[in-house]
């Protein structure tokens, strides 16, 4: 424990532009994941636990793009949306036979999922960890603000997952897609008996919440090994995300975030051996004060 | 007692005739699966070699290769495994130090030959209470590095003015003792020296923004770090963002190997990296040899791990060759003590197998400066061993390790 440090730190601008921009990057990759967690939940009512799959596979896959084409925006793009498509065969083929099972039987299929999918990735690009490398147009110096050192790279991944939750946030609340599907989160039986066909929208769904993971995957892949099973730690991440912010609730998946990427930015400094259980403490914190977290309503 | 020893003797007599199987537990996936992958090329090479040449009495070497995946529990039970369910004869531990420690205590039961080819912590094989009389160890030892490297430090300081540093290492064994070491002795050659920031990621940790904008607001004049492989090309991928490599002089013992070299998009310049493997280093004709015979049989660049690997694979094919075959953990172990070969990698063209803590001494230990192209590491300044010998005593001394 070093509190004087962080008290230096807050009384510092340049270390807390730097550390405040710290932590937003590493909430707002934390948010791109657990918004994808918390939008199946809250529709689908299940828990993906291959989430952490679908992360690594969009790293992979954006790795392989940009071998190809040489374009980091192609990649990236191309990654999202090859894992939102893997993301929907996952669900009609796996995931929609255990809907309205009990947890240890989702849990079981997602776990499957996850070993093949490492094993897959083992056998496609080796075990050996693979380096996307900073793309040219990122390979800039530093940007000086107020004494703070901001990376290009980490300013447009900020933006750009910031676009994305704002993005996803209009669909889901201004589009009639967007109430249809909130229909469904609440009364699934009661939309489909309107004539809607709610397989499709679940599918959709669930395709969303992956392309979202394989977009976190494709911005972390320039400055993230790649390996298999990269997606197990940053899942633990997203559900105590998931469960801080309330399963189910977008906007609280963004708090969340930010609130982790804080925690872990300014606790390096003022408390780095017990990083990881402040976490756990704020979510269990929040789990005796608000069971349903902190933008969550009661669960179903 | 009678009975289960002639029920147990047919099984003997069968395990030493049919091929003389070696368990190897290492690390094959995850961020560091090159470690399992180079040290298994490093093994190969040599047995291969043995096998080619008919073997002894008859008998070739078949490795049997497990992934422990970097737990420290899962490497014990392998190597449990290996020695019962497998019938392996003797244990090549490929392991990091984090199931190193585990392995020892293993071989403690089990009593067959072991080397220890990765872990680099000096206490494995320092520390008296640790000591297993089969057990030993081949890789570089972190104490043997530390004061090569602190003299190697301390003069750049001394001539630079850095007096401030910061640490970064991975937070388990290797990285905590490494450090401590490095730091203690680049202190003792130079007093200016102070530590003003440690961090310690974990190990395997994904992400290192917190850790890299924390060593920035250190404003230190330099920095060491333990980090190492696939960690090492992630912090460097991150720190480039940040130009961490331009705001401090950084020294690195772990950079200057080819699986880092190789990962590393960016590779930084004028970063003060420790010697690892380098076909120039020695720039002789042997090693020259033996990296292009590597390369060509294994179809990757050796690394730091290929090395020690082979070497360890070279003192038992000798032990082998003295026992004529037994593979009894006992009469390896007393053909292996004190054995010295002859070896590229040593400093006077051989490397000792020292009998009094059953570690590997004389290899070649040094830094040099990190340039992006080959041979990537130049300026390379080989340690001397007649000083690492002395202040290596001391520390035993102050350690308690010896009186």
């Amino acid at each position: 424990m070093d509190l004087d440090a962080l008290l230096r730190c807050v009384g510092t601008t340049s270390c807390v532009v730097t550390q405040l921009t710290s932590g937003m990057i590493i909430g707002m990759l934390l948010f791109l994941i657990a918004s994808g967690v918390t939008l199946i939940f809250g529709v689908l009512n299940v828990i993906n636990f291959a989430h952490g799959s679908l992360y690594m596979i969009g790293a992979y896959a954006a790795w392989t793009f940009y071998q190809l084409t040489g374009s980091y925006f192609v990649s990236a793009l191309g990654a999202a949306v090859a894992v939102g498509v893997l993301g929907i065969l996952f669900e009609r083929v796996l995931m929609s036979k255990v809907y309205g099972s009990n947890v240890l039987m989702q849990l079981l299929v997602c776990y499957a999922v996850v070993l093949i999918s490492d094993d897959l990735i083992k056998i496609i690009w080796g075990p050996v960890p693979l380096s996307m490398g900073m793309p040219p147009e990122f390979r800039l110096p530093p940007i000086r603000f107020m004494g703070g050192v901001i990376p290009p790279f980490y300013l447009f991944m900020i933006l750009a997952a910031m676009a994305i939750g704002l993005l996803l946030w209009l669909v889901i609340v201004r589009t009639r897609f967007g109430s249809i599907v909130r229909a469904a989160a609440i009364n699934g039986p009661m939309v489909s008996a309107l004539g809607i066909r709610v397989n499709l929208y679940y599918a959709a769904v669930f395709g969303i919440g992956s392309a979202l993971a394989g977009a976190a995957g494709a911005l972390a892949a320039p400055v993230r090994s790649l390996t298999p099973g990269m997606g197990f730690s940053i899942l633990i991440e997203s559900f105590i995300v998931t469960v801080i912010g309330g399963m189910g609730s977008i906007v609280g998946a963004f708090v969340a975030s930010i609130i982790i990427g804080l925690t872990r930015s300014f606790g390096s400094i003022g408390f780095p051996l017990f990083v990881d259980g402040v976490m756990f403490l704020i979510m269990a914190l929040v789990l005796i004060f608000k069971p349903s977290g902190l933008f969550g309503r009661p669960h179903r | 007692m009678v009975a289960a020893g002639l029920v147990g003797a047919p099984a003997i007599s069968k395990a030493q005739t049919g091929a003389i199987k070696i368990g190897v537990p290492t690390i094959l996936s995850g961020r560091v699966a090159i470690l399992g992958q180079t040290s298994v090329g490093g093994l190969k090479v040599v047995f291969d070699k043995f096998n080619e040449a008919g073997g002894i009495n008859g008998r070739k070497i078949e490795m049997v290769v497990r992934d422990s995946k970097g737990a420290p529990q899962e490497a014990a039970k392998v190597t449990r495994d290996l020695v019962n369910n497998d019938k392996c004869e003797i244990i090549l531990d490929a392991e990091a130090s984090s199931g190193a420690f585990a392995v020892q205590e293993v071989i403690r039961e089990m009593g067959v030959l072991c080397i220890h080819s990765n872990s680099e912590t000096s206490s494995l094989t320092a520390d008296p209470k640790l000591h297993v009389p089969t057990a030993f160890r081949t890789a570089r030892q972190g104490i043997h590095d530390a004061i090569g490297g602190g003299d190697y430090a301390a003069k750049i300081a001394k001539a630079k003015g850095l007096k401030k540093w910061a640490t970064c290492s991975p937070d388990y064994a290797y990285g905590r003792s490494n450090t401590a070491e490095f730091m203690e002795y680049a202190k003792h050659f130079d007093g200016n020296i102070q530590v003003v920031e440690e961090s310690w990621p974990k190990l395997f940790q994904p992400d290192y923004t917190e850790v890299v904008t924390k060593l920035l607001n250190a404003k230190a004049d330099a920095m060491y770090s333990a980090l190492w492989g696939g960690d090492l090309v992630a912090f460097i991928d991150q720190a480039n963002l940040y130009g961490l490599f331009d705001k401090q002089a950084s020294f690195m013992v772990n950079l200057g190997d080819y699986g880092v070299v190789d990962q590393v998009k960016q590779f930084p310049q004028g970063v003060y990296s420790g010697g690892r493997y380098n076909r120039t280093v020695p720039a002789t004709k042997e090693n020259e040899e033996w990296y292009q015979n590597y390369v060509k049989t294994q179809k990757h660049k050796p690394t730091n791990w290929s090395w020690e690997n082979a070497v360890a694979a070279e003192f038992i094919v000798e032990a082998l060759k003295k026992t004529n075959g037994d593979t009894n953990g006992k009469k390896m172990a007393e053909a292996i003590k004190g054995m010295t070969l002859k070896s590229q990698f040593g400093t006077k063209g051989t490397v000792t197998m020292r009998a009094e803590d059953n570690t590997l001494v004389d290899y070649i230990i040094g830094y040099g400066v990190s340039q992006s192209k080959e041979p990537y590491v130049s300026d390379f300044q080989a340690s001397a061993w007649e000083p690492i010998f002395e202040l290596e005593k001391q520390w035993k001394k102050k350690q308690g390790y010896i009186s």
